[in-house]
């Protein structure tokens, strides 16, 4: 644990004042009392989020669906010796280990390479494996899981990440949002770490939301720490001429977590692997509103859009649902 | 029904029965909407006095029957030696004093608080005797008497149209010392008093009605008679005259100690005997007197909720009632403000620790052992530990932090953080424990976010909690708990824009 002072900023909070309601609920922004009131508890039902509160029910579901995933190289249901670890670790070179009921990608271990014995994380820095075990017994104790109740480790191949995106990411691995509202694809965004997001891709911690356009798979916004930019911070390289490739299938795939959770509003995770092309990370039952940020465009006006929509117009099976998202939530670019 | 409606309907529920039940204690209670609310008691002293014969003693009193507008609080009696018990008599309470042997001067002491409550003085159902037993007057020196009583009652008779204003005309004929009719009567039944004499005029005009003894409350009085009014029936009720001048209805602060019957005291083995009154008022904490008048009448809002608990355990509710309160704070700042708090109800438990230890005590001992905790926290986590064990050690630390806390500042004179004991230490070792997992994980920046929302909520929490209407309302009206659970679930369909959001979602308004 290195001890480093805080970098003096003003918070965003009060950076520039505010915005009158009215003017918000025009434009369609969707609120987290909203979203929480009138998406999360009418369309998500509860006995459902385990299919997405525990990533290795997600895994298991996804495979029944045919829905790409990372493989799994070993999951463990309860605290395993230190033998059985080294046993699962020992011959890899490259791995992640995850808390099955983590948050927020808490708990996250990413090991790219060894370096003798050491484990080599991609900031370049090095864990021994008793850093591991350690590791994986605060997952088991429920450090990261919600409520602090026991958890189960999984322990994932790392993603082939297709290098598309190398150049719009410092560090980490950039990921696709993509919201899912009753099959319809209704947003999407890609997160890209920066150096000052720590090669996270947390929005609120400084990576860049660049909001991609559903019909075309461009960017079309990007935004970092609430302010808008056309180039990625660091690498310099601009935005406008992103383009996620192979994008139908990706938001094929997503569109199609609908039917695997059974989730009414659903925000899916993917990764595009060089050679399989998207992955499903994990799917979140109460994606965050940060997406509007990076699009420039509120939630909720395309969320009453599908609740508009008769049972007959809801009742369309994925390829259906993609091309009518792909073709009616067409969005402008600003960049 | 759609939730939505359900929610609205059970709070209106809620509201109209917590709100009910609120007007319901403050108007037919009497328990104050304010704090600081007083009210006047009445302590009324009878002082019964006699030469005792030497031999054995019997002194009897009767006692005030319960008036409506009067409640009586509480009654005291002095019996020095005296075997005491209280008797019921023909509708009536009489304390009865007795000894076997008793000589000299006595005193025995009889005294009670009352307060007045508004109302109507007397109920209507009484069985009292309407029988009137005409004064008999045939002797012949008594002729003018007789016929000076029948002018009186024919010139009221003509000046009245009924009983009641009869009664009026009659008592101011009698108190009118120009009347000469009043004047030989007065002239004849010269032991008498003036009531004595108008309930003899009233029985020779057919007119049931007898005497009512007490006293008009006024503040510091001593050695006060008795008062009497009169009571007489018209045919239907009984109506209530004030003698000397005529009005009818009860003196609003009259004091009705007898009504109807015989003596007020009766002594045997004794001589001299008399009753003598002093009344002195006292300003009492308006519950208190509620609290005391519903008691003895088992009003059972009162007898079966918090306050038929032992005082020790009722302190320990006004502490507990307070917590709905703190969360609503929560609440409120969460839906509608959107601060981010590290453990949801964590700044109600603080905000509890600060009550005890006042706030500035409270804030700097929290960070103190926040900051040492964290230093300690990080200094385990280069130790390998079990997660379960490196909490225990960082509850354990907390308690000796507290402890090293509390003697240092007692010999350094500063006794104030010896209340140091009141914060929650498990919540404060997980308190600690999340944020350096926070630190680790999203930097030093979010630990002070999370950490200045969580004391800013706490400090807030603190802060309505210790007003001293919210105090009151809580402790002596639980039932509004209820309107507050209608307010919470209210909120949780607020479907509104948060305060933090209207500045997050600026950028999209440009």
């Amino acid at each position: 644990m290195q001890f480093r002072l805080p970098a003096l900023r003003i918070p965003p909070f009060f950076r520039g004042g505010l915005v009158s309601p009215f003017r918000l609920r025009k434009l369609g922004v969707l609120g987290m009392n909203a979203r929480n009131v009138r998406y999360i508890a009418r369309y998500n039902d509860r006995d459902k989020y385990p299919i997405v509160d525990d990533k290795l029910n997600t895994k298991r579901a996804a495979r029944r669906y045919r829905i790409p995933v990372p493989d799994l190289i070993a999951a463990f249901e309860t605290q395993p010796t230190r033998k059985r670890i080294m046993q699962v670790i020992e011959p890899l070179q490259q791995f992640v280990i995850k808390p099955a009921r983590g948050s927020g990608g808490k708990g996250i271990l990413v090991i790219v390479g060894r370096d003798g014995e050491d484990y080599v994380k991609p900031s370049g820095s090095k864990v021994t494996a008793l850093d591991i075990q350690r590791h994986i017994s605060n997952i088991h104790s429920g450090l990261y899981s919600l409520g602090g109740k026991p958890d189960r480790v999984m322990i994932e191949a790392l993603v082939d990440f297709d290098p598309v995106f190398d150049k719009y990411s410092f560090e980490g691995v950039p990921d696709i949002r993509v919201i899912v509202f009753r099959g319809f694809p209704v947003m999407a965004m890609l997160r890209c770490s920066t150096h000052d997001s720590d090669g996270k891709a947390n929005l609120h911690q400084g990576a860049v939301g660049v909001g991609i356009d559903l019909a075309t798979g461009k960017a079309s916004h990007a935004v970092q720490r609430g302010l808008r930019v056309d180039i990625h911070p660091d690498t310099q390289m601009p935005f406008s001429d992103l383009e996620v490739p192979g994008w139908k299938d990706l938001v094929s795939l997503a569109a199609s977590c609908y039917e695997m959770t059974g989730l009414g509003y659903l925000g899916c995770d993917i990764v595009l692997d060089r050679k399989r092309g998207p992955l499903l990370l994990e799917a979140n039952a109460r994606p965050g509103l940060a997406i509007q940020i990076a699009n420039g465009i509120g939630l909720r006006t395309r969320l009453e859009h599908i609740e508009s929509m008769t049972l007959e117009q809801l009742e369309k099976n994925v390829e259906e649902r993609v091309n009518y998202s792909m073709d009616y939530f067409a969005a402008p670019t600003t960049l | 029904m759609s939730p939505r409606a359900q929610v609205y309907i059970l709070a209106a529920l809620l509201t109209v029965l917590g709100a009910g039940l609120t007007i319901y204690k403050h108007f037919a209670l009497g328990f104050p909407l304010l704090p600081g609310e007083y009210r006047t008691v009445w302590t009324i002293e009878a002082k019964v006095g006699f030469d005792a014969d030497g031999g054995p003693v019997k002194a009897a009193l009767t006692l005030p029957r319960s008036q409506r507008n009067m409640a009586v609080l509480g009654e005291t009696f002095s019996s020095s030696g005296y075997g005491f018990n209280i008797i019921h008599e023909d509708d009536e309470h009489r304390a009865v004093w007795s000894k076997r042997q008793a000589s000299g001067p006595q005193s025995l002491f009889y005294q009670l608080d009352v307060h007045q409550t508004p109302g109507a003085a007397l109920e209507q159902s009484l069985d009292l005797s309407t029988e009137v037993e005409k004064p008999l007057l045939g002797a012949r020196e008594q002729e003018a008497v007789r016929q000076a009583i029948y002018s009186l009652v024919e010139a009221g008779r003509a000046r009245s149209s009924d009983v009641s204003t009869f009664t009026s005309e009659l008592l101011l004929a009698l108190a009118d010392t120009r009347n000469q009719d009043r004047n030989l009567i007065f002239g004849y039944y010269k032991d008498s008093n003036f009531v004595d004499v108008a309930l003899l005029v009233l029985a020779a005009a057919d007119i049931p009605a007898h005497r009512i003894r007490g006293l008009y409350l006024e503040d510091d009085r001593r050695r006060l008679d008795p008062e009497e009014l009169l009571e007489i029936y018209d045919g239907e009720r009984w109506v209530v005259f004030e003698p000397t001048s005529g009005a009818p209805g009860v003196p609003k602060n009259f004091f009705i100690w007898q009504r109807g019957g015989k003596s007020l005291l009766d002594v045997e083995g004794g001589r001299n005997s008399g009753v003598t009154f002093s009344v002195i008022s006292n300003d009492v904490p308006a519950r208190d007197v509620a609290m005391l008048s519903t008691s003895q009448e088992k009003e059972a809002l009162v007898d079966f909720s918090i306050y038929s608990l032992p005082i020790e355990q009722q302190s320990i509710f006004k502490l507990i009632l307070l917590v709905p309160v703190g969360a609503l704070v929560v609440v409120l700042l969460r839906v509608f403000v959107g601060l981010r708090t590290s453990g949801t109800f964590m700044p109600v438990l603080l905000a509890i620790a600060f009550i005890e230890t006042q706030l500035i005590t409270g804030l700097s001992i929290f960070v103190l052992i926040l900051i040492l905790g964290l230093w300690v926290r990080f200094y385990l986590s280069r130790l390998n530990l079990l997660l379960v064990a490196r909490i225990a050690a960082v509850v354990i630390t907390v308690v000796i932090l507290m402890g090293a806390i509390s003697v240092v500042s007692f010999k350094l004179g500063i006794e104030q953080a010896l209340t140091v004991t009141f914060f929650p230490m498990i919540i404060l070792a997980w308190t600690i424990e999340r944020m350096s997992i926070l630190w680790e994980e999203d930097g030093p920046y979010e630990v002070v976010i999370q950490a200045g929302g969580s004391l800013l909520v706490a400090v807030l929490a603190w802060w309505v909690m210790t007003n001293r209407y919210v105090e009151h309302w809580t402790f002596n009206f639980p039932e509004l708990l209820l309107v507050l659970l209608a307010l919470v679930m209210i909120i949780g369909n607020y479907t509104g824009y948060r305060l933090g959001e209207l500045a997050r979602f600026r950028q999209l308004v440009r």
